[in-house]
């Protein structure tokens, strides 16, 4: 909780055969961290279309992460170097929407990595904390009434 | 009047160019004119806004919209002709996804005007004069204008619509097509696009150089680029085309003039966003995998909205830039 | 207080793209009457950002109706931009897809449009006053030739520019495509039609508006008049250009007022903006703005066919010129003032640009391949011009080195004539509307004064069958309706 009551909402994409057992792994060690990230579970970080991430971001979160396996670990060869190449593309996209940079995060952790996957998580919330809500969604509409 | 069908033709945000179209279907226009009545069609024909008020709801069997929806009066129209219509056709890439115009949605009506109005170089304006939606000229005349919406909007965010015929604008053999579907009865489940539902890749003239693996060491712009004519795929040179992630029908055309495609038919069908597909095609033929290099390519691309948006911002799911 | 109010509302009223308020005294005659155009998109401002090489993909859709001269005019601007001359093999190419255009959206102006007015006849019924009265008229196969010709062009300019409606083919340096080898002889054949077809509907023009006393008397009449100053593109030798040249400008008596670069275009043109109407109304900076009116001392000048002719010594081709000397001859020497004028000056042009095909298609270098230079140095500011049918076009771009948009400023031709197509209406109700007397008649008469620009704001003018609707609402000072005429 901050000053200004702001609970950033926080979605992240976890590829299955790493960061999903890391997530399991800081839970059994009883690491404790944010609760504001939701974890949605993926096959493989190569599988996190841009179109969910836009679209998590249109849904109303303040911020998105993507985490996979390190490279050279992914199960299906290419998946997470496919993710770097979007993921650097989407940050000038981000840019041009007027939307801070820092609101994707994309890492690697693996299954054994527990500790950095409860801090990657607390880092994030610190960020988007910081950086406040998005209210992308709050494009400002006017079509009923208003003044030229 | 006859018993024939009643249709009618309207414009919103528009440049004129899908009416133009029409027109440029020469002979078949006549046929369409003989097998129905068009009952308005304001490019072209008288038609009074009480005529259409007047007309039983669900009179017209069709209407064909073009152009986004930008003004307060376009909102009204689209909505009379959708309660007097059985069936609304988008027709062309503003009505369906906002067009061109649309990319006016990475700026707002503050900062149109601000420009425009105040701002220009060549104006002479020194009182920052800007147009106002009512007022009273020398104190007595009382004038008025429709509101400028912040966003523009393609049509099916602010009616249901039951077909779309795509392009900017659409080609004579989209129109005809969907012309005859429409008059033979064999029009297909509503919600349909009336184009193939394939990718323009899968037409393409130059689709035989396309290498099963693209890989590019940089992004190239049309104009800096010397073999625009040499016939082979655009994306392998590094340059932009929207053919992965458009839908096939118009007939190549931008591709027949050496250019590469921006993709005005559109997403096919399971493309969600035509852009964010397109971006997700060019991030996998970059040819690094290291975090430095892959910048050093894309600080080629110096825009992404113009290439992967220029007919779809609207429609997509970014729909609008972020106002804070 | 006026205590009526007349609303004429073209059509277009409904989607907002210009409607005539016309304000009586309490004499029932004309106080006031304003032109206004509800519509605005924002191009310049949703430019910026975008890569410069798309903005002639991008500023086409402007208007569907001239895509062609936004096309070329931005072309010629990253021209400017990037420093770079395109090969001499290029210009021809532009030079004669944009004469193709010309002719096809001259032609349609005059057969669909505004030439009903005289070919019909200004107060034949309304049923007949169209292309199809036209064709009634002069005939089925003269309007064939029409659709032929009109089709014709269009090929052409798709050939060249992968679509008609919003070509594509232009870059900075140059053109992605010229003419193909095998179509070559079948455009050739094209342009010799286009020939006769324009030397056809001059004379079509003058078989029957000056064979008849009444549209002499008409076209010469006070209500639609106006003594402006005439700005556009010439060559060298003054003659009009449609592609290339310097903006010269001529005052109300046809003497050269100035003529400059384009470039310099914000030394001699302001724009003044009026809280009533998202179109601007540029006027002449150094006579200045004085408001809506005419002569010597006011800014206000006139661009587009007979602007053009009234800024020019003469056409470059050998029938037009012939024309042009028999239309100056016949109204009295230069400049001619008569806003009806515009349609006779229209179709000359019309000869002129078919010519200019003609020439172009047999040029030795039309098949040449060098049609590209590619740019190599650094952008920042570009400006391009050309006569679009309406008037001249400027683009005018700035960017950052990478040639990414940072400002673009658009004059679009029917901008330049915002001013006196608001004070042709005006001048046209006036002289007509009498003592509360409003009738049909009158209401043709506005929209002839309108017509006569083509206004690119009226769009919804261009095609079939071409008749503007217009309904008149006279309101009673407390804003109660006190009548309606409409004009069936
Ligand atoms: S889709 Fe293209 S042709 Fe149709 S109105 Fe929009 S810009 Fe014009
Ligand atoms: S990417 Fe473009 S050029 Fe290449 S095959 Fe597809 S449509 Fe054709
Ligand atoms: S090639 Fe692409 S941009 Fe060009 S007309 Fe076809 S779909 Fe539209
Ligand atoms: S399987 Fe973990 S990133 Fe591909």
């Amino acid at each position: 909780m901050t000053e200004t009551g702001f609970e950033p909402k926080i979605v992240a994409f976890v590829c299955n055969w790493c960061s999903y057992v890391g997530a399991d792994i800081a839970g059994s060690m009883k690491l404790k961290y944010t609760p504001n990230v939701n974890l949605i579970r993926v096959m493989c970080s190569g599988r996190v279309d841009p179109e969910f991430i836009m679209e998590a971001f249109r849904g109303g979160a303040d911020g998105v992460m993507v985490l996979g396996c390190h490279p050279g670990d992914c199960h299906y060869i290419e998946g997470n170097y496919n993710t770097l190449k979007r993921y650097s593309m989407l940050k000038p996209l981000l840019d041009q929407f007027n939307i801070e940079q820092d609101r994707l995060y994309l890492d690697w952790v693996s299954a054994s990595e527990g500790e950095k996957f409860a801090r990657v998580m607390d880092e994030m919330n610190d960020r988007i904390t910081q950086l406040g809500p998005l209210n992308w969604d709050k494009v400002i509409d006017t079509r009923q009434g208003g003044e030229v | 009047m006859s018993d024939k069908p009643k249709i009618g033709i309207y414009w919103c945000s528009s440049c004129g160019g899908c009416e133009e179209a029409i027109v440029d279907l020469n002979e078949t226009l006549l046929d369409v004119v003989a097998a129905v009545d068009i009952v308005f069609w304001p490019v072209a024909m008288d038609f009074k806004y009480e005529d259409v008020e007047n007309l039983e709801d669900g009179e017209l069997l069709a209407s064909f919209i073009n152009g986004a929806i930008r003004l307060s009066e376009q909102e009204e129209i689209a909505k009379l002709l959708r309660r007097k219509s059985q069936l609304v056709f988008a027709f062309g890439s503003c009505a369906i996804m906002g067009g061109i115009p649309g990319l006016a949605n990475m700026t707002n009506r503050e900062e149109v005007f601000t420009r425009v109005y105040k701002e220009m170089e060549s104006n002479d304006n020194p009182e920052n004069t800007v147009p106002q939606t009512e007022i009273l000229v020398d104190g007595k005349y009382n004038l008025k204008l429709p509101e400028f919406f912040n966003s523009v909007y393609p049509l099916d965010q602010i009616i249901p619509v039951d077909y779309y015929i795509p392009g900017c604008a659409p080609s004579p053999d989209t129109i005809k097509d969907a012309f005859t579907a429409i008059l033979e009865g064999k029009l297909p489940e509503k919600g349909t696009v009336l184009s193939p539902n394939k990718s323009m890749c899968d037409t393409c003239p130059r689709k035989e150089t396309k290498p099963d693996k693209v890989e590019i060491e940089k992004f190239t712009r049309p104009h800096q680029y010397d073999k625009l004519d040499d016939g082979k795929c655009f994306l392998e040179a590094g340059i932009i085309c929207m053919g992965p992630a458009t839908r096939g029908g118009c007939g190549e055309r931008c591709i027949n003039a050496n250019m590469p495609c921006r993709g005005c038919y559109g997403p096919s069908n399971n493309v969600k966003d035509q852009g964010l597909r397109m971006l997700s095609v060019l991030a996998s033929i970059i040819k690094s995998d290291k975090e430095e290099e892959i910048a050093e390519v894309l600080a080629t691309l110096p825009d992404l909205i113009g290439p992967l948006y220029m007919y779809g911002l609207p429609s997509s799911i970014l729909f609008h830039k972020r106002i804070e | 207080m006026p205590d009526k109010h007349i609303s004429i509302r073209p059509i277009t009223r409904l989607e907002g793209h210009g409607n005539i308020e016309i304000f009586l005294d309490n004499e029932g005659n004309v106080e006031r009457a304003f032109l206004q155009v509800p519509e605005l998109r924002g191009f310049e401002k949703f430019s910026e950002g975008r890569p410069a090489e798309e903005m002639p993909r991008i500023t086409p859709k402007i208007c569907g109706v001239c895509p062609t001269a936004h096309h070329m005019a931005s072309q010629k601007a990253l021209d400017d931009l990037y420093n770079v001359n395109p090969p001499l093999p290029a210009k021809k190419i532009r030079e004669l897809m944009y004469s193709a255009f010309m002719i096809e959206d001259h032609a349609i102006h005059f057969y669909f449009l505004g030439g009903p007015d005289f070919v019909v006849g200004p107060d034949a019924p309304k049923s007949e006053r169209n292309i199809l009265g036209v064709i009634d008229k002069v005939g089925l196969e003269a309007g064939k030739v029409v659709i032929k010709n009109r089709k014709q062009c269009r090929e052409i300019i798709t050939a060249l520019g992968g679509r008609v409606i919003h070509p594509v083919s232009g870059l900075p340096g140059g053109v992605s495509k010229g003419i193909a080898e095998e179509d070559l002889e079948k455009f050739k054949q094209y342009t010799d039609e286009a020939v006769e077809f324009g030397q056809f509907t001059v004379q079509l023009f003058k078989d029957i508006v000056l064979k008849n006393e009444e549209y002499v008397k008409l076209i010469t009449s006070d209500p639609y008049t106006h003594k402006t100053y005439y700005m556009g593109l010439v060559d060298e030798n003054n003659h009009v250009n449609f592609y290339d040249g310097k903006i010269r400008v001529v005052n109300p008596e046809g003497k050269e007022f100035v003529k400059f670069d384009g470039r310099d275009y914000k030394k001699h043109i302001s724009e003044h903006v009026e809280k009533w109407s998202y179109i601007k109304f540029p006027f002449l900076k150094n006579v200045g703005w004085k408001g809506f009116v005419d002569g010597q001392d006011s800014g206000v000048y006139r661009v587009a066919p007979l602007a053009r002719l009234n800024a020019s010594d003469g056409l470059a081709t050998p029938l037009a010129q012939k024309e042009y000397e028999f239309m100056y001859e016949t109204l009295g020497g230069k400049p001619v003032h008569h806003t009806l004028a515009f349609h006779w000056a229209r179709v000359i042009e019309l000869l002129y640009a078919a010519e200019r095909l003609q020439e172009l298609i047999n040029d030795d270098d039309i098949l040449n391949p060098d049609i590209r230079t590619i740019p190599d140095s650094i952008p920042n500011e570009g400006i391009g011009i050309v006569e679009a049918p309406r008037g001249v076009l400027i683009h005018d771009y700035a960017t950052d080195e990478q040639g990414i948009m940072k400002k673009a400023n658009l004059l679009v031709a029917t901008v330049h004539n915002s001013a006196p197509i608001a004070m042709s209406i005006e001048k046209a109700a006036k002289g007509i509307i009498k003592n509360f007397q409003v009738n049909d008649g009158l209401l043709n008469m506005v929209e002839m004064a309108f017509r006569a620009y083509d206004p690119c704001l009226a769009c919804a003018t261009h095609s079939l069958p071409g008749n503007m609707p217009l309904r008149i609402k006279i309101f009673k000072s407390d804003h109660t309706v006190h009548d309606v005429i409409e004009r069936m």
